[in-house]
């Protein structure tokens, strides 16, 4: 296509072995999330890490696809919001009203998945630090910081 | 663009070797964004995230070796207690997301004036690690850096770690931002007390074509500070002291701050780090 | 071919109750599609090409070259807009494509689709334009002397708003001064410009869109691409935040064209970096003002002169001024005023809507000038406040005398009533970094450290002002599905995330007594909105879905009467027709059968009018919201690091539809507020933005944000219905001002302009 040789991107998303062919040498991880696997949940609100938009679980590890090159991603395993096993978490964004235009929401419910996991009880200090790199516009955060209180209560 | 993926460093260095042109990548906190952004299109790109000795760190001839593909969470995590001035740096990094990507190696590579590991790394004289088909040198810190975003690296090599010697004494890292967290340096500071040969060093972040070192503060203040009592220096030490750190930033007017703000700034965080680290001494 | 969007969700809920989003769930899943997750077969990418300069003539534009490259479809110049290559809100001065002129810094040139974003990002490249740079207007002060070089047909000048009220020779015992600067703020909602077009195949297109207002959009669209509306459908996709960022067309009539041409799906998807360009910010601002007062503190005068920067091209810009003007003098009695506001071209990026809309720039100006004659008089600020403050009968320095509740002097009482949170001093050793200023960047352990305490309050108006007809059109559907009542409610109205889709079910729900209640997702069939900013929605379209579903219950209502129920007193509840003794009389399912009941009604607010041209008096605006804040600060004196520890707001909000919605829309609207306070600005040099992207144009993160404690007090418009007063804009006036005044008085520092920077604090 003009782009150079393209590269096959083979990896495990949310469980499942996806595979895209001739992808391009400089697409994202989140790219190849969005366009190649139609898995749209990780939004690409700044596509520079800055936002948090974007996280996903990386064998494992909370990551920004952003910042992961699509091709870094063969051979592992990926988590997305679409897989993530994150009920709890999720129930408590909307029960504590942390929702608005959304589009921040998936990464921040990634990233509290995350923090939970890692510090089953934060106290808000720990949660403030935690969710730093996780940008939302619409909310003022406290909302956000109920939610995460909320999950952690049931968790 | 092509896309390389070595399994081993030593297939690592010789594609480059091939491609001195290509861009290295592991945690991609720079190089994804100048790529997402369209800042950037190399000729090829060289992932090393296979290579898993990059990603180890151990001791050598009292050393500690660092693969250039530790994160800044590991540097955290692991080594937290022996290079504790990196590590409040690496806490300033970005997020958890970007921490737990973000690599020294990276940092290095990328040798912007902003780059947080930069000045602890240069206040505890640690040695860059650079290879490459014909062979590995290590260079001081202070001589890697040659300019903005520019570094002593010739074109077929590859970092592969950094050395630095654990912590002698209480290490202390400050840096400013316009916000309280995720923010690039305006400028910040660091220092690293070494209390068994009395030496202070120091590193400049984000106030000069390159992180620098306040040579005559490091001088000034090891001869005034009270190695036997370990009293509190006087405030006109301190202030002196930050005065001379200042003095030492070549700092420019910029997008995230103003010159003489970086020098004022300096000089406030050389004196609190100072009085932090010594009174922890 | 349609994308996926989201689907309908059944709502249950009534007006006052905390329903939960319907699209919630959907969002927290991944699962629901934004503009930018749009695709259908076939697609391609579109990728704009802009301009490197601020100002410039276009000698040539060659796309041979461009035409050429991999992947491409098409590439489209000035010389492909098939109608009125020009566009706007107010009227119409912005090319679709620049043909003769660029007047700012990322102006879009020519359009490529390609069928990978990156071929139309390597053709875009090899788009060659061949400019005859000219020195830019970058000062609005430039732009009004007599040299400057004309950027549009009728000069420089955009519009003067003019207020002469009272006597205008007035003297006063004691006189404040002050002259402050507001910086270029941008609404950065978190979903960049997107959007999906989709050719119909007999010439016209669908638009899967993330807007504002469909219908305005729709409207321009039509004369850009020389087609009947009817040819230009638009319907709403999933939006990532708005703040006024949406008003104006961004890829609208750009993906429209490159779907037309091609004959093929086209989506624009903007990076960071291209929506800072791609969109109109907050006015930048220069203010002067005097106050002048009794030595009781009772305010004699105000004069002001209040310029805006509109940038290169007009959007909402005489609007923006039109409010900055009338609500100069802040919430506050003031018998004689002498103001002018002027927004001028100049070829700095376009400015226009952004929450608050021009009452944001005033507020820091009117409300340092009320600390400072406060300390003139030796008054405590905030009795001075309340001393002045608008009442109901008060006269407006418009004229208009402003009618229903109006709590200004409770507001401030009850943010003043707030205890106040522990000081630096009370938190000891193990006071976390994290609430310091500087956080885990570790610049203080509390050295240097001084807290400050500081009151503002502000006022703006509700819905559209000056003569414009507001209106919102809604059509309510009641039938029988699968044995129980539904009812379908369909508007225009942009769910921009504040809770418009969940606000008209409960209004639905609540009129018509349904439990189950499907809100249609918004799209051009049915009649304009409005647009959702002003504060305006809940109020013009939900008073279109009341007087709709109110229609539908009344027809009920005849139909249970004309069936001979005995009673005659009915109304619906609980999915039943009931009598007056509120005991079920028959079930709507059973009542209704097959049969459909469908009202539509356009809901039109009271009318307002024209400023005077000379005078600036007149009844201009339709409903007026009010807030009152304070913050606590603390401010790290010798490095000029500010950490925001407190806000605590009182707002009247008439009526709260979705008391959740509302404590949302305070929290996040001052944390807008404080962004601009202390950290957000887009910096221009020479016509070019340096910082267009989120790793210097720095958003306000969960570290930065303190907790807002909220008094929130239904007092009820007699005017509107339910008594709702506009809720989203008041939050993002007086929080800022709040917290610079707590800077000032941590401080000791005359801070005059916006965001407060480390160096204003420290040299």
């Amino acid at each position: 296509m003009g782009l150079g040789r393209g590269v096959k991107v083979s990896c495990t998303v949310n469980g499942h072995k996806q595979v895209a062919d001739g992808v391009w040498e400089g697409e994202s991880l989140l790219y190849v999330l969005r366009e190649r696997f139609g898995l749209y949940g990780s939004k690409n609100a700044c596509e520079q890490g800055e936002c948090g938009s974007c996280s996903v679980y990386l064998d494992g590890t909370l990551v920004c696809a952003c910042l992961v090159l699509g091709g870094q991603a063969n051979g592992r395993s990926v988590v997305t919001i679409e897989g993530l096993e994150g009920a709890k978490v999720q129930q408590a964004y909307v029960e504590a009203g942390a929702v608005q235009c959304g589009f921040c929401t998936p990464g921040l419910v990634v990233a509290t998945h995350d923090l939970l996991h890692r510090v089953p009880h934060p106290s808000e200090a720990q949660i403030r630090e935690a969710l730093a790199g996780n940008v939302c516009r619409c909310t003022g955060y406290a909302k956000i910081i109920d939610a995460v209180n909320l999950a952690a209560g049931r968790l | 663009m092509e896309f390389f993926q070595p399994a081993t460093w030593s297939e690592a260095l010789a594609m480059k070797a091939a491609h001195p042109e290509a861009m290295p990548i592991v945690g991609g906190t720079d190089v994804m964004v100048e790529l997402n952004l369209d800042h950037r299109r190399p000729e090829a790109i060289i992932d090393l995230t296979r290579i898993s000795e990059l990603t180890q760190w151990g001791t050598d001839d009292g050393l500690l070796r660092i693969g250039a593909g530790v994160t800044y969470s590991q540097l955290i995590n692991e080594l937290g207690d022996r290079l504790p001035g990196l590590a409040i740096a690496s806490r300033t990094v970005g997020s958890p997301q970007i921490r737990n990507r973000g690599t020294v190696g990276g940092n290095l590579g990328t040798a912007s004036p902003a780059g947080d590991a930069h000045p602890p790394l240069l206040a505890s004289d640690s040695q860059v690690e650079l290879a490459s088909t014909s062979g590995v040198r290590r260079l001081a810190v202070g001589e890697f850096f040659t300019g903005p975003k520019r570094n002593a690296m010739r074109k077929d090599e590859l970092i592969a770690a950094f050395l630095v010697e654990p912590a002698r004494g209480p290490q202390q890292f400050s840096k400013v931002g316009t916000r309280n967290a995720m923010v690039i340096a305006v400028c910040s500071f660091a220092l690293a007390i070494d209390l068994e040969r009395r030496r202070v060093g120091s590193g400049i972040g984000s106030a000069g074509p390159t992180p620098l070192r306040a040579i005559e503060a490091e001088e000034f203040i090891q001869g005034e500070l009270d190695w036997e009592n370990r009293a509190r220096p006087s405030d006109a030490t301190l202030r002196r002291f930050g005065e001379l750190v200042a003095a030492a930033a070549k700092p420019i007017d910029d997008v995230r701050g103003t010159a003489t703000y970086r020098r004022h700034a300096l000089a406030v965080m050389a004196r609190r780090c100072l009085e932090w680290a010594w009174a922890a001494a | 071919m349609r994308p996926r969007l989201a689907p309908p969700t059944a709502i249950r809920g009534r007006v006052g109750d905390g329903v939960q989003r319907p699209d919630g769930l959907l969002k927290v899943r991944g699962e629901f599609p934004y503009s930018s997750d749009l695709q259908v077969e076939g697609m391609l990418w579109g990728a704009t090409v802009r301009s490197p300069h601020p100002y410039a003539r276009i000698l040539s534009i060659d796309t041979a070259a461009a035409r050429t490259m991999p992947g491409v479809r098409a590439v489209l110049t000035h010389e492909d807009v098939p109608g009125k290559n020009l566009y706007g809100l107010e009227f119409e001065d912005q090319p679709v494509l620049a043909h003769d002129f660029v007047r700012y810094w990322g102006e879009a040139v020519a359009l490529v689709a390609a069928d990978h974003p990156e071929q139309a990002r390597r053709a875009a490249a090899k788009v060659h334009v061949e400019y005859q740079v000219l020195p830019p207007v970058v000062d609005p002060e430039q732009a009004l002397s007599p040299g400057a070089p004309r950027l549009h047909p009728n000069g420089n000048l955009l519009r003067h708003v003019k207020i002469r009220h009272g006597e205008q020779a007035a003297r006063a015992d004691v006189v404040v001064k002050g002259e402050y600067e507001i910086g270029m703020q941008d609404q950065a909602p978190l979903g960049p410009e997107s959007g999906l077009a989709v050719p119909d195949g007999e010439g016209g297109v669908d638009l899967y869109i993330a807007t504002q207002w469909l219908h305005i959009d729709q409207q321009q669209l039509a004369r850009v691409l020389g087609l009947p509306l009817e040819k230009v459908r638009l319907t709403m996709a999933g939006i990532g935040g708005a703040f006024g960022a949406r008003e104006d067309l961004s890829m609208q009539a750009h993906a429209c064209m490159l779907a037309l041409k091609t004959g093929q799906p086209v989506k624009i998807s903007y990076s960071r970096p291209e929506s800072f360009v791609g969109h109109v910010h907050r006015h930048p601002g220069r203010l002067a003002y005097e106050h002048g007062a009794d030595r009781d503190g009772t305010l004699v005068y105000v004069k002001a002169r209040i310029l805006l920067d509109g940038g290169a091209y007009a959007s909402s810009s005489t609007a923006v001024i039109a409010n900055a003007t009338c609500f100069s003098a802040g919430p506050y009695r003031c018998p004689n005023a002498t103001i002018d506001g002027l927004v001028v071209y100049t070829n700095n990026p376009p400015c226009g809507a952004m929450r608050g809309f021009g009452s944001v720039q005033n507020c820091y100006a009117h409300e340092a000038q009320m600390d400072k004659l406060a300390a003139a008089l030796g008054m405590d600020p905030v009795e001075l406040r309340i001393r002045n403050a608008m009442e109901t009968g008060t006269e407006m320095i418009t004229g208009q005398v402003i009618d229903g509740p109006v709590p200004v002097a409770e507001l401030l009482r009850r943010v003043m009533s707030f205890s106040l949170p522990i000081g630096v001093e009370g938190r000891g050793e193990g006071t976390p970094l994290t609430s310091l200023p500087g956080g885990v960047s570790n610049t203080t352990h509390g050295e240097g450290v001084t807290r400050g305490v500081g009151y503002a309050a502000g006022f703006k108006n509700i819905g559209y002002s000056e003569g414009f007809d507001d209106h919102s059109t809604a059509r309510v559907r009641l039938f029988v599905a699968g044995g129980k009542p539904r009812v379908e409610v369909h508007t225009a109205a942009a769910e921009v995330g504040q809770g418009m889709v969940m606000v008209q079910a409960q209004i639905a729900g609540s009129e018509l007594g349904v439990n189950e209640i499907v809100v249609l997702n918004a799209d051009t069939r049915i009649g304009s909105a409005g647009s959702s900013s002003a504060s305006r929605q809940t109020y013009i379209t939900g008073g279109a879905v009341k007087a709709a579903a109110e229609a539908v219950c009344k027809r009920v209502c005849e139909i249970a009467q004309s069936e001979l129920y005995p009673a005659n007193v009915l109304r619906i509840e609980n999915d039943s027709v009931v009598g007056a003794d509120g005991k079920p009389i028959v079930s709507l399912a059973t009542l209704l059968g097959d049969e459909v009941i469908e009202e539509t009604r356009t809901f039109h607010p009271r009318r307002t009018h024209h400023l005077d041209p000379e005078t600036g008096q007149a009844d201009a605006h339709m409903q007026f919201a009010f807030a009152a804040h304070r913050a606590v600060v603390d401010v790290d004196t010798e490095l000029g690091l500010v950490k925001v520890v407190e806000l605590a707001t009182a707002q009247d909000v008439g009526m709260a539809i979705n008391p959740l919605a509302v404590q949302g829309q305070l929290e996040g609207g001052a944390a807008q507020g404080l962004g601009l306070a202390v950290m957000e600005e887009i910096l221009v040099k020479d016509g070019v933005i340096r910082n267009a992207s989120f790793t210097d144009y720095l958003l306000p993160t969960i570290l930065d944000m303190p907790p807002v404690r909220m008094d929130i007090l239904e007092l009820g418009d007699p005017n509107s219905p339910y008594g709702l007063k506009g809720v989203g804009e008041p939050p993002t006036i007086s929080s800022g001002p709040a917290i610079v005044a707590a800077i000032r008085a941590a401080t000791g520092r005359d801070i005059t302009r916006v965001p407060v920077r480390p160096h204003d604090l420290t040299l």
